[in-house]
Order: structure tokens, then C-alpha cells, then sequence
């Protein structure tokens, strides 16, 4: 089936054509589960408008299409996602994937540079850990990336609040930029970095501890393997051994992970951009459900989910280019 | 430097171990001498401490765990023990150079085989980038490999086993070193490639002249390659002297306990054609790998493993399968026991055709049939006590559980193991007595066929004697009938009545043993049979009471 496509194309269309009904039975389960929860849109508006009577709320309700059977809500709203129509945001009046793309762009940054950070750091600690390892620097490094990982990131938020905020003044409390700065140029960049110091930080210290465990461990593995005697034996110096024959072989499952991980970091990201109050796709679901924004939620779930299956594919892809064992096929 | 001086001079060397090991010191007092030019061969068995020696030479022992406490290393009349680590640097790779055992695992899999060959070459020497490509692609000329540009742009995975151990070569020999280690350089290969590979390291130490210390377990390499050789047991030197008075007249009762050990290359005599009725029977038998990956990766080439083969086992009768690897040898014990389902064919034992038995069926005619794997270690439950892997076949067929214990532990005694080690655990016993365990426990169902795959071939030459006539033992008092998978013909030799040799999945050809080995109708029987290590070594007939 590769229609004569470059391999990685092909690949690439496979896997698409795979993440299709998995996308759908994610829509059609959550559409059901949040059928399932007391309350809808119109109970929400209701409440804000502090009560209406019940031949009004009747027709509301008529209008918006909630009085029909769950099926027929399920089928208008999947006929209609087919055709990338998300609906519209009754809170918000707006549709559903305007409101997205104003958020996408805060979420994406948080979670790229939480990553990268987490990542990079994880894997130059945990080699270095395991090239000292059962030292006392490897010791330090170990203690500290378990103390990271036993701090759930809500608390280190508060923590890094109270401290670079509130005692020390360095850091803003929270938002993605100054209110009322009308920054422009390259004074908006430092403004905008200066909000994500504290959440990135919070976002990525547990997973930074991930990276650096395995790390740890497939280092200290692969040193032991008989390549690394062979480079070795051919005259290699340690530094020479540690990047070219050990790190290579040592990344591969951390890259794994990396994929795993990213749609937990897109979990955690809810926390933290509440925290922070950055206006984000993790603060607009948190706020959508309590405002029973059912058309809203839906589309960050989907737009989740496409950017999980896009995030994998890439992870899979890196994969085959790192492993010369593996082919994409 | 006249040419006389030795490339190494080894004097007194003592490597100690960490305590609580089984002994202080690896190396008790070596004393070994290598001239230019000069193949020496290190022998002993596993544990006697021959990689090590290799590791101390390089100057890459496990240390500070593993360290030498005593004696000398001279290379070219220097001290190696008194050089700092930049000075062995430079040393390793350009001047002793080291060629491992398992080449799929001594290569990077993540660097092409040029990148590899480069790196020495880039370490060691100052040439450019094209030059270093220039020679690298000479040395895997050199080293015979077919289309060296292309090889030089492969991977290692992309390459066989025999290629990735020439690439090693290569890469060893690029900056023609003084003296070459090789350690246990063909273990892992097949018996053709072994040959092969045997002669192009005699090739190249005879261009270059340059020294080696080949380490190996097997005498018929030795009788193969080797010039001098020394004999290693638990760290003790025990015997030295050029290689035809070692191998056909050696003094040490270890040296002649070791060498009564090869399994000589005469088969059995032939016996009168056995009437004894069949008990099992292979017609037609065919299995094909479907590549893997599934619907959605795209199909990939299929394997053939086994195609149309068909056999016969008497009672009493010990049938050996050999090939090399990928011949299909092992498919084949897997598809008589049903541990694998085959495309066509039929197994009969009994009249009843196994593969086409239900699952309840086929539980049941099980105990007729047992298995003895290669690895015994890993083909033993290690939390159970010995007892109860052998009682646990019985059991589950409905025996009294103590009456299968009892049991158990008489039929400990069959395969010579104290009673009293019944209640111990796997990894308290070595690998020989694992092995034992193993018969005993394909014994315990009083099967009438015992399929061993490989039973012998992880196991030291001395205690593979020992298991074999066992096993012969065994098949003569209990009129058991053997289907024997081995890859090592001096052992199908030693106890094959019939032997079929198989290649690519097809049976080349069959026959009583002293038959095929006498006069080998097929070429590739002829190959096999004219690439075995040391074939114009006959091991002189050694009184083994006298040791």
C-alpha cells in the first residue's frame, strides 16, 4: 500500500489512516462520559443569568438542539466534526475553533520548552550520574531527581510563587504577559519568557527526573555492552566512548519515553496554566467545565488527540532515523 | 630491536579477584612468550582465566575490582603494567590489537562499518578523511569481503556473521599491529565460516608477522591454527610446549583429561540395520516464517525453515540433525515436540498423527516425548528446588505428588547427582550438573523419544564427555530413542546411529553415521565434514585412569 510514495509518505499515510477510528472512539466516549455528568450548557447559562423560568429555559434548550436524544446529539455532533466544524461556544460566543487557536499557541510554548528543558537537562545529569555512578555526585544527582519526582508540580508552583514572587520580586505571579506593558519587538519576547520561567520549570522538573532515571540506567547498561570494550580496545579516549558509541546507543529509549510522555505533559499542563493563570488550552478546560462548555471541551479533547497522534508519528520517525536497525515499513 | 626480541614477554603474572570470589587471584604466576610471527594458543576451559590475561595485556581489566597484583607484561621489551593510561591509548588499536568473540555484539550497531574501520584510523594516525576511506575499503578488500564500498556504507545488521567477524579482522589489522589478541574469535560462528576465518587470520599474521595470542576453548582449533600453546586450569599455567607435542603427547593429567575429551571424529561401527519398530515419524513436514509485522508494515520476504522433510526414529535408535545455522535444525525439534505448529505434514508416534491432535490430546501424548534444551540455565525455573522441577512433569500428568518426588530423586541418581541435592535450587549447581538436571527432568515422564537441542554445546569439553556418555548410557539401559539437534559433528559422531544433514531447510543428505562421514555423497556434506577444526588431528588415545 505505499503508492509509490517515498517510504516515510507512506509511512506516514498508514499511520494517519490507523489514528482515524482511534480519534473517533475517543470523540464518541467522551461525548458520551460528559453526557453522563449532571448539568449542560444551558444549566450553566441559566445560573449566570441567575435563574429563568422553565417554559424559557424549554426553548433554550430546543434551540441548542439539547432536548433531542443523546444518539441523535452524538450523530449531529460527529456529522459535523467530519467536516472539521467544532461548533460553537455558547460562553465565549465564538466558535469553538477560534477560541482554540487564540490558546494553542501559550500551550505549545509551555510544553515545548518544558520538554526540551526536562529532556536536555535529564539526559546530561543522568550521564553524568551514571559515569560517576555509586559516587557522591552520582548520589547528589540521584537524591535531587527523586525529590523532583515526589513534588507534584501544583506545589512546587506555589512554592516558586511564594518565593521568586512574593519574597524575592523577581519573577511575575502569573499571565503570559504584563497587562497593560503593550511590549513590542524583542521586549515582548523577554516579557512573555519572564512568565514562563515558573511554569516551565514547574511543568518540567518531574519529567526532567524521568529522563535522568533511565538515562542512568541505559548509560550504565550500554558501557557495559562489547562494543564499548571493542572502542575501547581500539585506542578510544572516555569522552570519545561516552558520545559517539554510548549516548548514541543510550538515547534510543529515552526518546521512547519522550513520545510517551507527551500527552502526560499535556495533563500537566491544566494544572500548571490554572496556577499561573496562563491562558492556555489547560485553563480553558478547566474553566469549560465548570461553565458545562461542552462544545469547547470537545474540541481541545480532539485537538489533543490529533496533536498526540502527530507528536507519536514524530517520535517514531526520529526513532527509525537514530536506529540504523529499524525501517520504517 | 633485533628481530629476535619477543613481541611479549609475560613473566609471573598474578591477577587478583574481589574478595569473597571463589578464589584471590584469577592468575596465579603466568609465564608466556610470544615471538614475531607466532601463532600461541591459550586454552582452558571456562573460569580458567584466559580473557582475563587478554584484559591485562590490553590494560582494560575491571579494575580496581579485578586487578594485576604481581608480575610482568613486556610488549616489544616494555613494561606495560608501569604505562599510563595516554600511553596504553595509543598502544591499543595501533600496536596490540584485539579481536573479540561475539561480532554481532563487538560492533556499534548504531555506526556503519566504515564509521568503525575510520575511528581507528582517526585515533591513530594523521591521514585525511579520503585516505582513511582508501585504506579502510583495502582492509575489507584485504579481509575478503564481497563489494567492500558497499560493505563499508553498511550497518553491522546488515551484514552475516561470518562478514561482521572479518570486519573486526579488518579493523584489528588496519594499522598492522604488533601483536593480535583474539579471543575465542570463531566460537560463535558456524563450522565453514570458523574455517574461513581460521585461514584468514593465518593469512594476515603471516603477511604482517606479527604476533598472536589466540584464547580458545577448542582443541580442534588449536590443532588448526596454533604454533605454541599453553594450557590454563582455574589461573594455573599447567602445561606449555609447541602445539604437536601438546596435542599428541601431553604430560599434565589435566592437559590429557582435556584432550581425552575431544570427541573423536570415528563414529560408532556400524551397527546391522535396527528392525526394531518406529516410534516416531516425519513425513512431508514444511514451515514457513511469515516475516514479521503485521497488517500495516508491509510484507517483507518470507522464510522457508523447513521444507518437505521426512524421517524415521527407531527404538533405541539415536537419529542426529546437523547443519549450520538457519539450516533448520532447530525448527525441526520444535515441530516433532509441537512446540511450534508446522504447515504440512505429519508427526506419527503410535499410529496417531501429534500435529493433528487437539490441545487435550496433545497433553497428553506429551509425556512420550521430552525435551533437553541447549541453555541449561535458562531452561530451569530458578525458584524451584530441583525436586520439584523434575517431579512437577508427573504431577501434572496425575501422579502422587510424593510418590513423584520419590521418584525424583532416584532418577537423580540415574544421571550420577546426589540425592541429597534434590532440595537445592538451580543456580547452586554448574552447568554440566544443570544439564543433568535437565535429562533427569525429560526422564521423570518416562518418555519413549527425548528430542535434545543442542544439549552439549554450552558446556565445557571435559563435562560434555561426561553429559554425552550419559546420555548414551542412558539410551542403551533404558531403550530410549534419541532425535539429536547438534551443529558439532565430532559430537553427532560420537553418538548418532543415523545422522541427517540439513541445509536450508532440506535434507541433503542421510545415512548411518560412519557411512556419511566415510565416504559424503552431497558437496555440502563434503564442506561441512572437510571444515572441521583440526580434522587431520586424531586425539591420541589417552588412559583416562591414569590422570
Amino acid at each position: 500500500m505505499s503508492f509509490g510514495l517515498p517510504p516515510v509518505f507512506a509511512y506516514a499515510l498508514r499511520r494517519l489512516l490507523q489514528a482515524v477510528p482511534v480519534i473517533i472512539l475517543i470523540m464518541v466516549a467522551t461525548f458520551l462520559l460528559l453526557k453522563l455528568a449532571p448539568g449542560d450548557t444551558v444549566d450553566a447559562l441559566v445560573g449566570d443569568m441567575g435563574g429563568a423560568d422553565a417554559a424559557y429555559i424549554a426553548r433554550m434548550r430546543a434551540e441548542y438542539g439539547l432536548d433531542q436524544p443523546v444518539w441523535v446529539q452524538l450523530w449531529r455532533y460527529m456529522a459535523k466534526l467530519a467536516t472539521f466544524d467544532l461548533g460553537w461556544s455558547f460562553v465565549y460566543e465564538q466558535p469553538v475553533s477560534v477560541v482554540l487557536m487564540d490558546r494553542l499557541g501559550t500551550t505549545l510554548m509551555l510544553m515545548a520548552a518544558s520538554l526540551s528543558l526536562a529532556f536536555t537537562l535529564g539526559i546530561a545529569l543522568g550521564a553524568i550520574a551514571a559515569r560517576k555512578a555509586y559516587s557522591l555526585t552520582d548520589n547528589l544527582i540521584s537524591t535531587l531527581g527523586l525529590v523532583f519526582y515526589a513534588t507534584p508540580s501544583f506545589f512546587l508552583s506555589l512554592l516558586f510563587i511564594y518565593l521568586f514572587s512574593v519574597k524575592l520580586g523577581w519573577l511575575p505571579v502569573g499571565g503570559i504577559k504584563t497587562i497593560a506593558g503593550f511590549y513590542t519587538g524583542w521586549d515582548h519576547v523577554v516579557d512573555v519568557a519572564l512568565h514562563l520561567i515558573m511554569p516551565t520549570a514547574a511543568l518540567s522538573l518531574i519529567y526532567l527526573s524521568f529522563y535522568m532515571r533511565l538515562m542512568r540506567a541505559t548509560v550504565l547498561e550500554v558501557a557495559d555492552l562489547d562494543f564499548v570494550r571493542t572502542a575501547r580496545a581500539k585506542g578510544a579516549g572516555e569522552f570519545r566512548l561516552m558520545i559517539h558509541h554510548i549516548m548514541r546507543n543510550a538515547l534510543l529509549p529515552v526518546i521512547t519515553l519522550l513520545g510517551l510522555q507527551f500527552s502526560t505533559v499535556l495533563g500537566g499542563s491544566v494544572v500548571v496554566e490554572t496556577i499561573f493563570t496562563l491562558p492556555g488550552l489547560g485553563q480553558l478546560a478547566s474553566q469549560s467545565v465548570v461553565q458545562r462548555d461542552m462544545n469547547t471541551l470537545m474540541g481541545i479533547i480532539f485537538l489533543c488527540s490529533i496533536i498526540v497522534v502527530v507528536v507519536n508519528f514524530l517520535t517514531d520517525v526520529l526513532y527509525a532515523r537514530l536506529d540504523s536497525r529499524i525501517e520504517l515499513a | 630491536m633485533t628481530e629476535t626480541t619477543p613481541v611479549l614477554q609475560i613473566s609471573g603474572l598474578k591477577i587478583a579477584l574481589p574478595k569473597g570470589s571463589d578464589r584471590p587471584y584469577a592468575l596465579e604466576g603466568l609465564d608466556l612468550e610470544i615471538n614475531p610471527g607466532e601463532i600461541v594458543c591459550l586454552v582452558g576451559e571456562s573460569g580458567s582465566g584466559k580473557s582475563l590475561s587478554a584484559g591485562a595485556i590490553m590494560r582494560l581489566l575491571p579494575e580496581p575490582h579485578v586487578h594485576v597484583a604481581e608480575g610482568s607484561i613486556k610488549f616489544r621489551g616494555e613494561e606495560i603494567v608501569a604505562k599510563s593510561e595516554t600511553e596504553m591509548r595509543q598502544i591499543r588499536g595501533r600496536d596490540i590489537a584485539m579481536i573479540f568473540q561475539e561480532p554481532m555484539t563487538a560492533l556499534n550497531p548504531q555506526k556503519t562499518v566504515g564509521w568503525q574501520l575510520d575511528e581507528v584510523l582517526r585515533l591513530h594516525t594523521k591521514m585525511s578523511r579520503k585516505e582513511r576511506r582508501a585504506r579502510a575499503i583495502e582492509m575489507l578488500e584485504r579481509v575478503h569481503l564481497p563489494d567492500p564500498p558497499s560493505a563499508y556504507n553498511a550497518y553491522p545488521h546488515q551484514i552475516s556473521g561470518g562478514q561482521r567477524q572479518r570486519v573486526m579482522i579488518a579493523m584489528a589489522l588496519s594499522l598492522s599491529p604488533k601483536l593480535i589478541i583474539a579471543d575465542e574469535p570463531t566460537t560463535a560462528l558456524d563450522v565453514t565460516t570458523q574455517l574461513q576465518i581460521l585461514k584468514l587470520i593465518r593469512e594476515l599474521q603471516e603477511q604482517e608477522g606479527a604476533g598472536v595470542l589466540f584464547i580458545t576453548h577448542d582443541f580442534g582449533v588449536v590443532a588448526e591454527i596454533a604454533d605454541k600453546v599453553a594450557v590454563l586450569r582455574k589461573g594455573i599455567l599447567v602445561e606449555q610446549g609447541p602445539a604437536s607435542e601438546v596435542l599428541n603427547n601431553p604430560q599434565h593429567a589435566y592437559t590429557r583429561a582435556l584432550i581425552g575429551a575431544v570427541p573423536a571424529l570415528t563414529p560408532p561401527p556400524l551397527k546391522v540395520p535396527s528392525t526394531a519398530p518406529v516410534v516416531l515419524k516425519g513425513t512431508g513436514l514444511k514451515k514457513t516464517f511469515a516475516a514479521r509485522g503485521g497488517m500495516l508494515s508491509g510484507k517483507r520476504k518470507a522464510v522457508t525453515a523447513v521444507k518437505d522433510l521426512t524421517f524415521e526414529l527407531r527404538q533405541g535408535e539415536t537419529l542426529g540433525v546437523v547443519g549450520e545455522s538457519g539450516s533448520g535444525k532447530t525448527t525441526v525439534s520444535r515441530i516433532v515436540t509441537r512446540l511450534l505448529e508446522c504447515d504440512a505434514g505429519k508427526v506419527e508416534m503410535d499410529g496417531k498423527d501429534l500435529l493433528a491432535l487437539s490441545p487435550r490430546e496433545m497433553r497428553e501424548m506429551r509425556k512420550h516425548i521430552q525435551m533437553v534444551f541447549q541453555d541449561p540455565m535458562a531452561s530451569l525455573n530458578p525458584r524451584k528446588r530441583v525436586v520439584d522441577l523434575i517431579a512437577q512433569g508427573p504431577i501434572v500428568h496425575g501422579a502422587d505428588p510424593a510418590k513423584a518426588r520419590a521418584d525424583a530423586r532416584r532418577l537423580l541418581e540415574l544421571v550420577e547427582l546426589s540425592p541429597a541435592s534434590a532440595s537445592r535450587f538451580p543456580h547452586e549447581f554448574s552447568g554440566g550438573q544443570r544439564q543433568r538436571i535437565g535429562i533427569a527432568r525429560a526422564l521423570a515422564l518416562e518418555p519413549k523419544v527425548i528430542v535434545a537441542d543442542e544439549p552439549v554445546s554450552a558446556l565445557d569439553v571435559s563435562v560434555q564427555a561426561q553429559v554425552l556418555k550419559l546420555l548414551a548410557d542412558l539410551r542403551d539401559r533404558l531403550n530410549l530413542s534419541l532425535l539429536f539437534v547438534t551443529h558439532d559433528l565430532r559430537v553427532a559422531a560420537q553418538l548418532c546411529d543415523r545422522i541427517i544433514v540439513m541445509q536450508k531447510g532440506e535434507i541433503v543428505e542421510s545415512g548411518p553415521t560412519a557411512e556419511v562421514f566415510a565416504n559424503p555423497q552431497h558437496a555440502y556434506t563434503q564442506k561441512l565434514l572437510s571444515s572441521i577444526p583440526g580434522r587431520d588431528w586424531t586425539p591420541p588415545v589417552i588412559r583416562t585412569d591414569a590422570a
